[in-house]
């Protein structure tokens, strides 16, 4: 569990990128975190696993103190997937990549061998066990850094705008793989600005504009309510705004999925003729 | 990533930041010819005193302070050496005859030690002076004007572009490695710099590749297309440039005179007297 | 009339075997708004880097075809003669401006071209005005957001006033909001100064309503061309895996249950109105 009470955080430039956020993520949940660029989605979320430490304020995460303990312990409870794979692949091989982490938090040797075949077969990426990332394509880079991380089996995983310059299939196979984790009871976090993701993953979704939390709630009502998206720039789903724009024929408001709204002008049009 | 923080150029206006960075320069080569002409304590003291109105008038002095204060540590060095040296071997100074027994000796030798120290503070004060004032923009149009190859100049101000991003960089990929169990400060000598190979080598790699796309970018925008290129903005001198050139020049021929022709005392001396 | 025009276009990159786009030919015609899509790894890039002559002049590597941009033999001449016609504006926003301010950064290709400074200054603020960032001229590029460093990257390349502008998945680091305000200032450079744009892009629920002209490529080779209504309701669209806007994708669902909208829906305008119509009608 993950209580974030009261927290402020100012860079060191001086920026207050946090102005008292309050927040509890429970064990098995899932939650999108939303907001235009510059929210502080990625500083909150930053916290979560010690990178950043409240300047004011304290995260306890299952019931420790973020300040009492480092990033290394922390991070074996929570994993971090930055947005860029870029920014951490670093090995000459897929299999040594997925290693490092294994190493640092001090596995054992045949646990090693056990996780990283686990990972590497989770994230469909066994074929490249010995290839360079540096020679594989985006998609599979990013599928390499989630195995990475994946491969210590954290209780709690965070993933930075996952599918920020994915393409359509990439983006879907990563959507079914983040369902699929948090059916299996992990802590599922994802930053994100895409709405059409969030309205088919239907998670608990927390709204940021400026350093605060603007409205917790169901993807279902947060996304239709364009009012409320409007102060973090964002815009509801297309579905959304079809059946806003035919709220005067009495049709619902608070569709945001392509089935569901199928499903409602069937029957409307059914009890007609 | 403080040490960067120096390079960040903020954009201001002043009589001194509008000056021609040729002029300026010219003004701080003075100071500079000034403070290696002259070895006494008196003299330098003067100069120190010479970059001070510029600095009130540019607004800079929190700035300018700051980078004293990072020039300290190198300045007790630099005293602490001469006095040393000068301990040791003092036939070099005139009025010592070895041993260094007498409190008028010993006095000598502090103020020879005090006036090389001040002599690398004036040096650092007028710099920074130019530096703290100067666009790199401005620096980078300065360079092309005074027919440095245009390559070299465009090298410089794209340097200093890139260095904030770069350093953002390095935080995130620390970061990202961090997360990922990593530890820097854990190890003996050689395992502390071991750990820095997951840091480094995403950086080059990244920073090749960014640099691929930049000359992708400057080839798009028709690089190389004439012989001779324009330049949106063009330097020219006005009246203060003028001042600051009769400034100058007036105190060069009042320095050279003065070391021609004037002895200066050392306080060691006016005070025995 | 065709201002880029390519015949059995086939390209490997140095070092490689495999070519990266392979017998493409394409016609785009003067004043369309094109938006080219397919997987990642397709060879959209690739195809871009054709358009300015990037290929072969930078990459060198084993071009076959023909290739013809607006009446240029893009073989026959250079990156920089090229330019002249053709703006390719890139994904990454932070790796295409290299100046520290943003008109410096605008007025780059003009200075390559050695335009007169009083000439310069008018196009760099016209073309400011045009991307709607006359009040960030002075700004250093790196402390803008992302949708407004693409928008000095757009401005940068309008200055040179090309007949064709390409844009290679410009909004993929943007947030929605962002991406709209982009795709508005593209499409006003379509519209109002009838540039030809080619527009690479996943996140079509955005931006076809713009397009006249969609072209979808996969594993290298140009898998269909047509109208943005003809794409999506292709069976084949769905299987190599486009992106089919939400309003779209209804109407196919309804389609499968025996409702019939009148016309194929691509924003959510037309799909709202197509659907009172049948509504009020019953
Ligand atoms: N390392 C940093 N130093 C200073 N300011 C930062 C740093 N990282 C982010 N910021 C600023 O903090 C604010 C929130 O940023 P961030 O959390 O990255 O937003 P988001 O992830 O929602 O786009 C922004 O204004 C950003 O410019
Ligand atoms: N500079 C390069 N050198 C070698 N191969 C490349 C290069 N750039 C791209 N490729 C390869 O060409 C193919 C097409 O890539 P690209 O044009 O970037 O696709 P897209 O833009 O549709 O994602 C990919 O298989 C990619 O690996
Ligand atoms: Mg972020
Ligand atoms: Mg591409």
């Amino acid at each position: 569990m993950i209580e974030v009470k009261d927290l402020y955080y100012t860079y060191p430039t001086g920026l207050e990128a946090l102005k008292g956020i309050s927040l509890t993520v429970n064990d098995g949940e899932f939650l999108a975190v939303m907001g235009q660029n510059g929210a502080g989605k990625t500083t909150l979320v930053k916290h979560f696993n010690g990178l950043l430490k409240p300047t004011k304020g304290e995260i306890l995460v299952d019931g420790v103190s973020t300040r009492d303990v480092s990033v290394a312990q922390l991070a074996r409870n929570v994993g971090f997937v930055f947005q860029n794979p870029d920014h951490q692949l670093f090995s000459e091989t897929v299999e040594e990549e997925i290693v490092f982490a294994l190493r640092n938090f001090g596995f054992e040797k045949a646990v090693i061998e056990k996780q990283v075949d686990w990972a590497l077969n989770l994230l469909d990426v066994t074929q490249y066990r010995k290839t360079s990332p540096f020679m594989l394509s985006g998609g599979e880079r990013k599928r390499v850094a989630l195995a990475s991380i994946l491969a210590w089996d954290p209780q709690v995983i965070i993933l930075d705008e996952p599918t920020i310059g994915q393409d359509h299939q990439q983006k879907e196979k990563l959507q079914q793989f983040i369902l699929q984790l948090n059916a299996q009871k992990k802590t599922v976090i994802v930053v994100t600005h895409d709405v059409e993701f969030v309205a088919e993953c239907s998670p608990r979704v927390i709204l940021m504009s400026q350093g605060k939390i603007v409205v917790d709630g169901t993807a279902k009502k947060i996304l239709t309510n364009p009012k409320v998206l409007a102060q973090a720039s964002i815009v509801p789903p297309q579905i959304t705004q079809i059946f806003l724009e035919l709220a005067d024929l009495g049709l619902p408001t608070d569709v945001i999925d392509v089935h569901e709204a199928t499903k409602i002008l069937l029957n409307r049009l059914r009890k007609r003729s | 990533m403080s040490v960067f923080e120096g390079f960040k150029f903020r954009k201001v206006s002043s009589v001194v930041h509008d000056l021609d960075p040729r002029i300026k320069f010219f003004f701080v080569s003075v100071l500079f010819v000034m403070a290696i002409l002259f070895t006494k304590l008196l003299a330098l003291t003067v100069l120190f005193f010479i970059p001070l109105p510029f600095v009130f008038m540019a607004k800079v002095n929190r700035q300018w302070l700051r980078s004293l204060r990072g020039a300290a540590f190198l300045a007790i060095f630099i005293f602490a050496t001469n006095f040393i040296f000068g301990y040791f071997s003092p036939a070099s100074f005139q009025g010592i005859t070895p041993p260094v027994d007498t409190l008028v000796e010993y006095l000598v030798l502090l103020e020879r030690a005090a006036a090389m120290t001040l002599r690398f503070v004036v040096l650092i004060a007028s710099f920074s002076v130019f530096f703290l004032t100067t666009s790199p923009d401005h620096l980078g149009l300065a360079l092309q004007q005074s027919r440095i190859p245009y390559e070299f100049c465009f090298a410089f101000t794209t340097a200093v572009r890139f260095v904030p991003v770069l350093a953002d960089e390095a935080q995130t990929i620390m970061d990202a490695q961090k997360a990922r169990g990593l530890e820097l400060e854990r190890g003996n000598l050689l395992k502390r710099v071991k750990n820095y190979i997951p840091i480094l080598i995403p950086l080059i790699v990244n920073a090749i590749r960014r640099s691929l796309e930049l000359a992708e970018s400057m080839e798009s925008r028709a690089w190389g297309a004439s012989e001779k290129r324009t330049n949106l903005y063009e330097l020219k001198l006005k009246r203060a440039d003028y001042i600051l050139v009769l400034i100058s020049v007036l105190m060069l021929l009042l320095a050279v005179y003065v070391w021609l022709y004037v002895s200066i005392p050392s306080l060691t001396t006016l005070l025995s007297l | 009339m065709s201002v880029i025009e390519t015949r059995d276009l086939t390209y490997t990159y140095p070092g490689v075997t495999k070519p990266s786009i392979e017998e493409v030919s394409v016609t785009i015609n003067k004043g369309d708004f094109v938006i080219l899509t397919g997987p990642s790894g397709c060879g959209k890039t690739t195809l871009c880097r054709c358009f300015n002559g990037l290929i072969p002049h930078f990459y060198n590597g084993d071009l076959e075809g023909k290739i013809e941009v607006a009446g240029l033999n893009v073989v026959d001449h250079q990156i920089h003669q090229i330019a002249r016609h053709v703006g390719l504006v890139f994904q990454n926003p932070e790796n295409q401006l290299f100046a520290l301010s943003v008109e410096k950064d605008v007025a780059f290709g003009l200075e390559n071209f050695a335009m007169p400074r009083d000439e310069m200054r008018k196009r760099v603020d016209w073309a400011l005005q045009m991307a709607g960032i006359s009040e960030l001229s002075e700004r250093p590029p790196h402390e803008l957001s992302g949708g407004q460093q693409q928008r000095v990257a757009i401005a940068s390349v309008l200055a040179m006033q090309p007949d064709i502008m390409v844009l290679d998945e410009p909004t993929s680091f943007l947030d929605p909001v962002g991406a709209e305000k982009i795709f508005e200032v593209i499409n006003e450079l379509n519209k109002k100064l009838g540039i030809t744009i080619i527009l690479v892009e996943h996140r079509l629920d955005l931006a076809a309503k713009y397009a006249n002209h969609v072209i979808v490529m996969n594993k290298g080779k140009i898998a269909l061309t047509g109208s943005p209504r003809e794409i999506f309701t292709s069976e084949e669209a769905r299987l190599i895996g486009v992106g089919i806007p939400k309003a779209t994708k209804l109407y196919q669902h309804l389609k499968k249950h025996g409702i019939r909208l009148k016309a194929v829906p691509v924003t959510t305008e037309e799909t709202a109105d197509l659907l009172r119509e049948i509504l009020k009608n019953d």
